[in-house]
């Protein structure tokens, strides 16, 4: 699945508003996965524990939970799968940080869907204010 | 929840910016992202009626959308499912909400597009994600604000 949402990656070529649609889907795969990462309070606690600090080595992030480390692990690799951390290994130790890609990608979205609304609104607003000219001169 | 909202002023009562929301006549003269013509436009706005827009854009590429109405309180409140149909690309169904308030120049349209995510997604909405999701928007925001 992950594979065939890639090939819909938008390109140079299609209308804008494929373009859109193709985001959409994208949008779609990795905000469920961001979503499927943040149902977990220990995962949670791991996030805001790395918004606060900026990286933390795996152990560090351990010691506050009645958990082992392999659990731990586990839910580091979830976070990781939707991309929401990185780990990267000096020696011995794991240093986890914060990856805010995922976000910025669906305030991209959100932006884009902001100027489709924002059109199609103003046009009401001009449509509805006519409406409304065409009423008050028939009550005359 | 990830969602966009819009706020209009218009010049208009509700009752008739209710109407411009759910008649095929209104609907056929805003719906769109550019100037390119609705082809086709189907209402039925009461709870559980749906509708059909088809359009094309300006650069000749035709899209429809449609969904169901979920709240019609004329001349208050509309809340419908939304999807695009036809072609391959489905993202899958999102929710349109929209709040109507009478107001001294008119009304005020409060336009409100959100995510629907699978089950798992809404109950760990109910049990408080959005505090984790807030701080990483800002984290985002941050981040970006300094690589500038």
């Amino acid at each position: 699945m992950r594979d065939l949402v890639r090939v819909k990656m938008p390109g140079l070529t299609g209308s804008p508003f494929q373009r859109i649609l193709s985001y959409m889907v994208n949008y779609n795969e990795r905000l469920d996965r961001t979503f499927a990462a943040l149902v977990d309070p220990t995962r949670r606690a791991i996030l805001a524990r790395l918004e606060r600090e900026d990286s933390a080595s795996i152990s560090a992030l351990a010691q506050p939970f009645a958990i082992k480390l392999p659990a731990v692990m586990k839910h580091l690799d979830v976070l990781d799968d939707a991309g929401l951390i990185t780990r990267s290994k000096v020696g011995r130790t794991v240093t986890v940080r914060l990856r805010p890609e995922p976000m910025r990608e669906a305030m991209d979205w959100l932006r884009r869907y902001e100027r489709f609304w924002s059109k199609s609104l103003d046009r009401l607003a001009a449509y509805a204010e006519n409406k409304e000219a065409e009423a008050r001169k028939k009550r005359r | 929840m990830t969602s966009l909202t819009l706020v209009r002023r218009i010049k208009a009562r509700p009752s008739i910016v209710f109407d411009a929301l759910t008649t095929p006549e209104g609907i056929a003269s805003w719906w769109g992202p550019d100037d390119g013509p609705v082809l086709m436009a189907e209402t039925d706005p009461q709870v559980g009626g749906r509708f059909r827009v088809r359009f094309r854009m300006l650069d000749g590429s035709e899209h429809e959308s449609s969904g169901e109405y979920l709240e019609v309180v004329k001349p208050e409140r509309l809340s419908m499912s939304w999807r695009w149909t036809g072609g391959a690309e489905d993202p899958g169904e999102s929710l349109v909400e929209i709040r109507l308030r009478a107001v001294a120049e008119g009304t005020e349209l409060t336009f409100t597009h959100s995510r629907l995510h699978d089950e798992e997604t809404r109950r760990s909405h109910e049990e408080g994600w959005t505090g984790a999701l807030d701080k990483l928007e800002r984290h985002f925001l941050g981040v970006e604000r300094s690589s500038r």
